[in-house]
């Protein structure tokens, strides 16, 4: 029903699904285009897990009905990093044993990509804040606040 | 588990919208940041034969200033709200408002005039723009109205909007130096919707005493309230903070809130007068200040 031809850019490369209007970003990156580094957590943008970024803001892929991204950029945790190489804020996480069973993992480092971008220098509790709509049920979040605290570190003493 | 498929339309003019959710009546959605209804589309709470996508109506982007008004277009997103983008920096309320709204991600897609629309009971810019006395501009088949903030809200998700109707945007009154403002809440997690949330503007005068105080709370009703017996007790009384509080003390008087799972109606009266007394002591100090809070 109502199937029609979606473009949009996915990790800087061009891609065109022909699905109906009804599924989610979510359901598509996952079952369509194989992207399971996209979380699904629970389907109702509240845990942050399926978190992804729509021309660079972070949103929920579960609560985006696939019209809405026609023509933008969508980005996962596979764009984060250059090729092979790993992103700072990746490199960070696995420095300070930031994760656990990694499934939030994704998409705390969206969120804490993003925020970094607009705040290059927080502080501890501007972190907490920034990260608190994703959850974690493992780490207790204390490393996962380390990690990105010492990438905003490295920023401030390079600048 | 995916929604139950629908007919999806993406009208690039209001005209065109109109004219889909007149001719669906009922059986139409309208859908603008989706942070509300895509959810309720997947967990199949809403069944919508058809979906208007508001998202391609440039006309509902708009943001002016007129003279001592802003207007605000309805598919403004929270995030635009929060940053305090180009003219919605006139409006600051709007930013520590905005800042409360969800998580990140629910402020990037999520809009002002969908958050109107929605009207959940517990939602902090409906009492915002009840708190401004705001005006709702809306558009459907029989042409524009502009509906006060005090007869749009009828009830939890529930509102004066026609089903082939469409809010244009919202206008809100810029507050000009002497008037301070706050937005407190209590939720129980961080991005939950708030157990109770007051708003307070406050004006004082350059003699120090208050002109006007404006207070409303969501989360004590179905709709979002405003506490004329606490604006009426501070009416010309200077804003110190015992008389402060001894206002909010009313504020429990005023309201009428139901207990349910989240908290019952004895705490959520306790709540009223606790964030009512801080929004005010906030608002107040600001607005003696005369800077915005």
């Amino acid at each position: 029903m109502n199937e029609r031809a979606i473009t949009f850019t996915l990790n800087g490369r061009p891609r065109e699904v022909q699905v109906p209007a009804h599924r989610t970003l979510l359901d598509v990156l996952r079952d369509d285009l194989g992207a399971l580094e996209v979380k699904e957590g629970c389907g109702e943008g509240v845990c942050g897990t399926c978190t992804v970024l729509l021309d660079d803001e972070p949103v929920s892929a579960c609560l985006v009905l696939i019209p809405r991204v026609a023509g933008r950029r969508i980005t996962t945790v596979r764009g984060l990093g250059e090729g092979e190489a790993l992103h700072p804020l990746q490199e960070a996480f696995a420095t300070h044993g930031a994760a656990q069973c990694g499934f939030c993992i994704p998409g705390m480092l969206l969120t804490a990509y993003a925020f970094l971008r607009e705040h290059p220098t927080p502080s501890r509790e501007e972190i907490r804040r920034a990260i608190a709509g994703n959850l974690c049920r493992c780490t207790g979040y204390a490393k996962i606040i380390d990690a990105i605290a010492r990438v905003a570190e490295g920023r401030a003493g390079r600048g | 588990m995916p929604a139950v498929p629908f007919e999806y339309h993406g009208p690039a003019t209001l005209d065109e919208a109109i004219g889909l959710l007149a001719r669906y009546g009922e059986r139409a959605k309208a859908l603008a940041g989706g942070q509300s209804l895509v959810p309720l589309l997947t967990l199949r709470l809403a069944r919508p034969e058809v979906v208007v996508d508001l998202n391609g109506i440039q006309e509902l982007r708009v943001v002016r200033r007129d003279g001592d008004d802003l207007f605000i277009g309805a598919l403004v997103r929270h995030r635009a709200l929060e940053r305090g983008e180009g003219a919605l920096a006139a409006c600051a309320i709007l930013r520590e408002a905005a800042a409360l709204i969800g998580n990140v991600r629910v402020r990037t897609l999520g809009t002002i005039g969908g958050s109107l629309a929605h009207a959940d009971p517990a939602a902090e810019l409906p009492a915002v723009v009840r708190a401004l006395d705001g005006t709702l501009v809306v558009r459907g088949a029989a042409g524009e109205r502009a509906i006060p903030a005090h007869e749009f809200f009828i009830g939890a998700l529930t509102t004066a909007l026609a089903p082939d109707e469409v809010i244009v945007g919202i206008r809100l009154p810029v507050l000009g130096p002497g008037v301070g403002y706050a937005v407190t809440e209590f939720t129980r997690r961080a991005g939950d919707f708030a157990i109770v949330a007051a708003v307070a503007v406050v004006e004082v005068r350059p003699a120090g005493e208050i002109a006007r105080a404006r207070v409303a709370l969501a989360g004590v009703g179905s709709t979002p309230i405003r506490l004329p017996g606490v604006e009426a007790a501070l009416r010309s009384e200077r804003p110190d903070p015992r008389t402060l509080r001894r206002a909010a003390e009313g504020a429990a008087r005023e309201i009428e809130p139901e207990g349910d799972a989240h908290a019952s109606a004895a705490y959520r009266r306790h709540l009223a007068r606790v964030l009512t007394a801080r929004a005010l002591e906030r608002a107040a100090a600001a607005a003696a200040d005369g800077r915005p809070a």
